[in-house]
């Protein structure tokens, strides 16, 4: 079976696949992306049977020009986005919060593309709600995902970045420094899960789907930093 | 169209500085007569045969503040070289070093060599029969390594996602651009600018292959007939 997942699922869907595999015998092979690049890729006939996209709005346009299994939308998680520099940066992101972003040391600030990447548009959108939109406008570099965002900052070619908390707990970045941008400024993000019309393996899909919002899946998405919608 | 432009730019620049740097290096290739010569030839083709992600990925790490590049760049400028124009530009030149030597060197190499020692006779020193002699003879290979190294970093991607952060204006190079519009389902724009850049590739290898063939032949008879 394949997954198309959104980037910021990178490290969660490798333990929720290993975990599923193991229950089920069903190998899932999972591709991680800028949710964009899938719609694109899905609406040009992509072999994906199932797609976790790090919004909701593709997941509902693919159900709206028929590429989906009516019905199997699902909200599978709310994402959350923090502001990251490196352990050894000499930005005290915690202290200072926004005014981080507008201190000279910062000199680029990495954040995933926005006409591609939900959480790029995220990132813009709690920038112009905190007011310092303008002035950092000149720093942002962009990823063509929220990992490669994310590595641009965790190899130090910029010295920030606004990126997913699930990628700011993986393995190679939880030593780093993460502020939690606060819920005034970005609503979590809301990201919809939906088996695809022209799935081959449908019946693993949807229990792949069943399995992520069980118990377990859910504590898996939780431990990398994603927050279970309120009812599920 | 804005990208168009940017990578015209970038193109042409690193066209110009491979063409000076490629030259010595072809000539020594060429020339020398060092058993272990074969050593730099397999240097010199690397990007051929590597994937733009090795070199992409080096670079970044080399770029930044860990990298000797990178520190270089901070002392000197106060800023590191990834996501600007000058990255791009020094990443290029990796990336199509083999595109501008290669040529030369074979041009150089075809130059017969009792030219060279009838020169020499003549009391000409080295750079003098290298101006006088190899460089007129090698026309169509010093074209062929302009033209190319031009036109292979116009279609360059790879490195250029890995290290230039998408920045409009200073790295959102035309093919970048175009990958966008595609992912965008801009299909318009994308075709708009697939079609300009597959004209220019055209016209770019059919200049070279013309010169190369001697299509033009007649024209040059008088100094740069074998």
């Amino acid at each position: 079976m394949r997954v198309a997942a959104a980037a910021d699922l990178k490290f969660a869907m490798d333990e929720l696949s290993k975990d599923f595999e193991a229950r089920t015998g069903t190998k899932v092979d999972v591709t991680t992306g800028s949710s964009g690049n899938f719609f694109a890729q899905i609406q040009g006939g992509a072999p994906f049977d199932l797609f976790f996209s790090a919004d909701m709005d593709y997941p509902k346009k693919l159900e709206a020009s028929g590429l989906a299994e009516p019905g199997t939308l699902y909200k599978y998680a709310l994402g959350q986005m923090v502001i990251w520099t490196p352990a050894n940066s000499p930005i005290d992101i915690a202290k200072d919060k926004w005014n981080a972003l507008l201190d000279a040391r910062v000199q680029k600030i990495a954040i995933a593309n926005p006409p591609l990447a939900p959480y790029g548009r995220a990132a813009v959108s709690a920038l112009q709600k905190a007011g310092i939109y303008e002035q950092v406008k000149t720093k942002l570099v962009y990823g063509e995902n929220i990992s490669q965002a994310a590595q641009f900052v965790q190899s130090g070619n910029a010295q920030a970045g606004i990126i997913a908390r699930s990628l700011a707990l993986s393995p190679g970045m939880k030593d780093g420094k993460a502020w939690e941008i606060p819920a005034d400024v970005h609503t979590p993000i809301e990201q919809d899960a939906v088996v695809l019309k022209s799935a081959k393996n449908k019946t693993g899909a949807l229990e792949f789907l069943k399995f992520v919002q069980g118990a377990a899946g859910q504590a898996i998405l939780e431990k990398y930093g994603f927050a279970i919608p309120v009812g599920k | 169209m804005n990208s168009l432009s940017l990578s015209l730019e970038l193109a042409v620049s690193v066209a110009v500085i491979l063409l000076m740097i490629g030259m010595p290096v072809a000539y020594w290739l060429a020339f020398s007569n060092w058993r272990g010569k074969f050593l730099l030839e397999s240097v010199v083709a690397l990007p051929l045969v590597l994937p733009p992600t090795v070199l992409g990925f080096y670079a970044l790490l080399a770029m930044g503040p860990r990298g000797p590049l990178g520190r270089l760049w901070i002392v000197l400028f106060g800023h590191g070289l990834a996501f600007t124009f000058t990255g791009l530009v020094l990443a290029s030149v990796v990336y199509s070093f083999p595109f501008a030597v290669q040529p030369l060197m074979v041009s150089f190499e075809a130059v017969d060599r009792k030219l060279l020692d009838a020169s020499a006779l003549l009391g000409a020193g080295k750079w003098r029969t290298f101006r006088r002699i190899v460089l007129p003879m090698s026309l169509p290979g010093v074209i062929t390594a302009l033209v190319l190294s031009f036109a292979h970093t116009l279609g360059e991607f790879g490195v250029v996602l890995m290290v230039g952060g998408n920045l409009a204006g200073v790295t959102r190079t035309v093919s970048i651009d175009i990958y966008d519009r595609v992912q965008a389902l801009e299909y318009g724009e994308a075709n708009h600018l697939a079609l300009l850049l597959l004209a220019i590739a055209f016209a770019v290898l059919c200049f070279v292959y013309a010169v190369n063939r001697r299509v033009w032949m007649p024209a040059w008879k008088g100094w740069a007939a074998k």
